[in-house]
C-alpha cells in the first residue's frame, strides 16, 4: 500500500511520515514538498492514499487534489484524500460531513489513528466488489471538492453582457449569448463561438464569476460550456466522458469531478 | 434632520452633567455677589447655560462633521459658537426674566456695563466649554485609534496559521531533536513577548528591532527549511537609534507570506539598515514572487499585503509626521541576485555619531 504526503514544511512532512509508520507499518510513504510535485508524483506512482497540506507554495492542496483526480483517468478507484491543515476554518467546516477525512496540525496520534482506521475500512470495502462500486462511494467526496473549489469566486459579481477580446489590433465585442464554450489554455482563455474564436488574458475563474452558472456549466477545471449547446455526451473505452456540441466539430473532455451532471443519462 | 452617531450619545450624559454642575456653581456665585434670590439665579444660569450648550452641542451635527470627534473646524466652529451663544443667551435670559419678573433689556439703558459684562461672561463660558469638549473628544478619538492599532498589530502578528504550524514543528522537534526544540521554544517565547509588549512601548533601539526580526526569521527558517535564507545587516553605529517597536515586522512578514512562502523554490530575505546624510534607511528585500500576481493568486493575498503596509504607514505618520516615509518597489538589483520586492522605511534623523557631539 502506497501513500503520498504533500507538505512544504520538511519537519512536518517527516513527522507525519513517522507517525504513519508507527500506526500502519506496511504503508509505504513518499513526500512531495509542493503542490506541483505532488500532482506529478501522484500521477506517476498512483498511490492509494494522499495526505495533502492545504496551504502549499504554488498549487495548494485543494487544487492539487482536483488536478490529480482530473488526470487520474482509466476508471479505477480514485486515491483516498486526507487534508492536513493548520487553520482553515472554511475547509474544516466543509469536511466535517465529508466522506474524506481531514487532520489538524499539530497532528495528534490518537486523531491520526482514527483517520488510519477510517482509511483502512474504506480500502477494504473497495477491494472485493470493486467493479460494481467504482463511482458510487467517491461521489460525496467529489461533491465536497466541487464546493471547496468554487468558494473563492465572488458570488455577487455583475453578469457580463459582452466579452471584450483583442484580435490583432482590433477590439472585438463578443455578445455572451454567442459564446459556445470557454476553455483555459496556458495563461489565456479561449472563447469559442460558432463563427470565430479568440484569446483572453483574463483567468478563467474571473470570467466564470461574470457568467450565469445555470447557463454555462463547468465540465472541467478549465472548461465552461453553454448547456444548451451540448448535443451528446459519450463515454469512451477508458471510461472518460466527452461532450459534442451543436455547430462545432470540437469535442470537450468532462472531468470526473464535474461529470456528475451527466450521470442520469 | 440631525444625524447623531450612537457613540457620541454616550458622551452626552456626562457632558450634560458637567454643564449642570457648573451652571449651579455660577448661580451660587451670582447669588452671593448680587444678593438676589438663589432660585432666580438658578433659573437664569440653567436656562442660559443649557440653551447655549444644547444649541452648540447638537447644532454641530448640522455641519458636515466627521469622525472621529465630530466637531466642525475653522470658520464653521466660529459660526456655531456665535450663533449658539447669541441665540442661547437671548432665549435663556427671556426665560429667566419671565421667572423673576425682571427685564434684562432695560438693563441695557440703566446699566449698560453690567449688561455687556453678562454677555461677555456668557460668551467666554460657552467658548471655554466648547474648548474643553472638543479637546476631550479629540483625545478620546486618538485613544480609540491607538487601541485599534494595538489590536490589529497583535492580531496580525499572532496569526493562527503561523502559530499552529510553529507548534506543529515544535511537536516534531521534541521527538527528534530536543535541544533544537528548546531553542525554537525560546524564540517563540521572545517573539510572543515582543509582540504583546510592542503595542505598549513607544519606541525601542534598532538593535532590539533587528533581534525581534531575527526571532521571527529563525522560527520561519525551522518551518521552511532550506527554502529560506536570510541575512541581517545592522552597522554597530546605528544600533541605538530609537524606532517604533515592530515597525519592520509587517514588512518582514509580507516578504515571507507573499514573496517567499508561496514560491516553491523559496529564496533570500535581507534586512539592512544604513545611514545617508541625515536619513536612516531600513530595507527589507526578498527574492520571492514579486508583485506580478501569479495566475492562481487569490484576492485575499493582495489585501493582506496592503493591510500590513497601511499599518506601517499609519504608525510612521503618527510618530514622525512627514519626516518618515515607506516605499515599496517591485524589482531591483541588489547584492545576492535579483530582488523581487524591496520595502524601505526612511526616517529623517541625524546620524548618531553627530548627535553625541555637543
Amino acid at each position: 500500500m502506497q501513500a503520498l504526503i504533500a507538505e512544504d514544511e520538511p519537519l512536518l512532512a517527516a513527522a507525519l511520515q513517522r507517525q504513519l509508520k508507527a500506526l500502519w507499518p506496511t504503508l509505504e510513504t513518499t513526500i512531495a514538498a509542493d503542490g506541483a510535485t505532488a500532482v506529478q508524483q501522484a500521477l506517476a506512482h498512483r498511490p492509494a492514499l494522499l495526505f495533502l497540506d492545504i496551504r502549499m507554495p504554488g498549487i495548494d492542496g485543494l487544487e492539487a487534489a482536483a488536478q490529480i483526480i482530473e488526470s487520474w483517468g482509466d476508471g479505477g478507484p480514485l486515491p483516498l484524500v486526507v487534508f492536513v491543515t493548520a487553520h482553515d476554518e472554511h475547509a474544516l467546516a466543509a469536511f466535517a460531513l465529508a466522506a474524506v477525512d481531514y487532520v489538524q496540525k499539530p497532528v495528534q496520534p490518537a486523531r491520526l489513528a482514527q483517520t488510519v482506521a477510517r482509511l483502512q475500512a474504506r480500502l477494504s470495502a473497495q477491494a472485493p466488489g470493486a467493479a460494481a462500486a467504482v463511482s458510487a462511494p467517491e461521489e460525496p467526496f467529489l461533491a465536497q471538492l466541487r464546493t471547496l473549489l468554487s468558494t473563492p469566486t465572488p458570488a455577487r459579481a455583475p453578469r457580463l453582457q459582452v466579452i471584450q477580446a483583442a484580435i490583432g489590433n482590433q477590439l472585438h465585442l463578443i455578445p455572451v449569448e454567442e459564446v459556445l464554450f470557454a476553455e483555459a489554455a496556458d495563461k489565456y482563455v479561449r472563447i469559442v463561438t460558432r463563427e470565430r474564436e479568440c484569446l483572453l488574458r483574463t483567468p478563467i475563474r474571473e470570467l466564470q464569476a461574470g457568467l450565469d452558472p445555470a447557463v454555462f456549466w463547468q465540465i472541467h477545471r478549465g472548461t465552461l460550456v453553454r448547456a444548451t449547446a451540448i448535443e451528446t455526451v459519450t463515454r469512451d473505452a477508458a471510461g472518460r466522458q466527452w461532450i459534442h456540441l451543436r455547430g462545432c466539430a470540437e469535442k470537450l473532455a468532462v472531468s470526473r469531478i464535474w461529470g456528475y451532471r451527466f450521470r442520469a443519462m | 434632520m440631525l444625524r447623531i452617531p450612537r457613540d457620541q450619545l454616550s458622551n452626552m450624559a456626562r457632558d450634560l452633567l458637567v454643564v449642570v454642575l457648573i451652571n449651579t456653581c455660577i448661580a451660587g456665585l451670582f447669588a452671593l455677589l448680587s444678593g438676589k434670590r438663589l432660585d432666580v439665579q438658578l433659573v437664569y444660569a440653567h436656562a442660559i447655560g443649557l440653551s447655549i450648550w444644547a444649541l452648540i452641542y447638537f447644532g454641530r451635527f448640522a455641519f458636515p462633521v466627521e469622525p472621529p470627534h465630530y466637531w466642525p473646524a475653522g470658520w464653521q466652529r466660529v459660526a456655531l459658537l456665535t450663533i449658539g451663544t447669541s441665540v442661547g443667551y437671548t432665549g435663556g435670559t427671556l426665560i429667566g426674566d419671565w421667572y423673576g419678573g425682571y427685564s434684562t433689556l432695560e438693563m441695557l439703558t440703566s446699566a449698560p456695563r453690567r449688561f455687556w459684562g453678562l454677555v461677555a461672561f456668557a460668551a467666554a463660558a460657552s467658548m471655554g466649554f466648547t474648548w474643553i469638549f472638543v479637546r476631550e473628544a479629540r483625545l478620546a478619538a486618538e485613544q480609540r485609534l491607538l487601541t485599534d492599532a494595538r489590536l490589529k498589530l497583535i492580531e496580525s502578528q499572532i496569526e493562527p496559521h503561523m502559530l499552529f504550524n510553529t507548534l506543529a514543528n515544535l511537536r516534531a522537534l521534541i521527538e527528534t531533536d530536543p535541544p533544537r526544540a528548546v531553542e525554537m521554544l525560546d524564540r517563540l517565547n521572545d517573539y510572543l513577548r515582543a509582540t504583546l509588549s510592542a503595542s505598549r512601548a513607544r519606541e525601542h533601539p534598532l538593535a532590539a528591532e533587528f533581534a525581534r526580526s531575527r526571532d521571527y526569521l529563525e522560527l520561519m527558517a525551522v518551518r521552511m527549511g532550506a527554502r529560506l535564507q536570510f541575512t541581517l545587516d545592522l552597522p554597530p553605529a546605528l544600533s541605538a537609534i530609537p524606532v517604533p517597536p515592530l515597525v519592520l515586522q509587517p514588512l518582514v512578514e509580507n516578504a515571507i507570506r507573499h514573496g517567499l512562502e508561496p514560491k516553491p523554490a523559496g529564496g533570500t530575505l535581507t534586512i539592512r539598515a544604513r545611514h545617508e546624510g541625515d536619513l536612516l534607511h531600513l530595507e527589507v528585500a526578498d527574492t520571492g514572487l514579486g508583485f506580478a500576481p501569479a495566475p492562481d493568486t487569490k484576492p485575499a493575498t493582495a489585501e493582506g499585503s496592503g493591510f500590513g503596509l497601511a499599518q506601517v504607514r499609519e504608525r510612521l505618520q503618527v510618530r514622525y509626521g512627514s519626516a518618515a516615509t515607506l516605499s515599496v518597489q517591485p524589482q531591483g538589483a541588489g547584492p545576492g541576485g535579483t530582488i523581487a520586492t524591496i520595502a524601505t522605511i526612511t526616517i529623517r534623523t541625524p546620524h548618531p555619531k553627530l548627535r553625541r557631539e555637543p
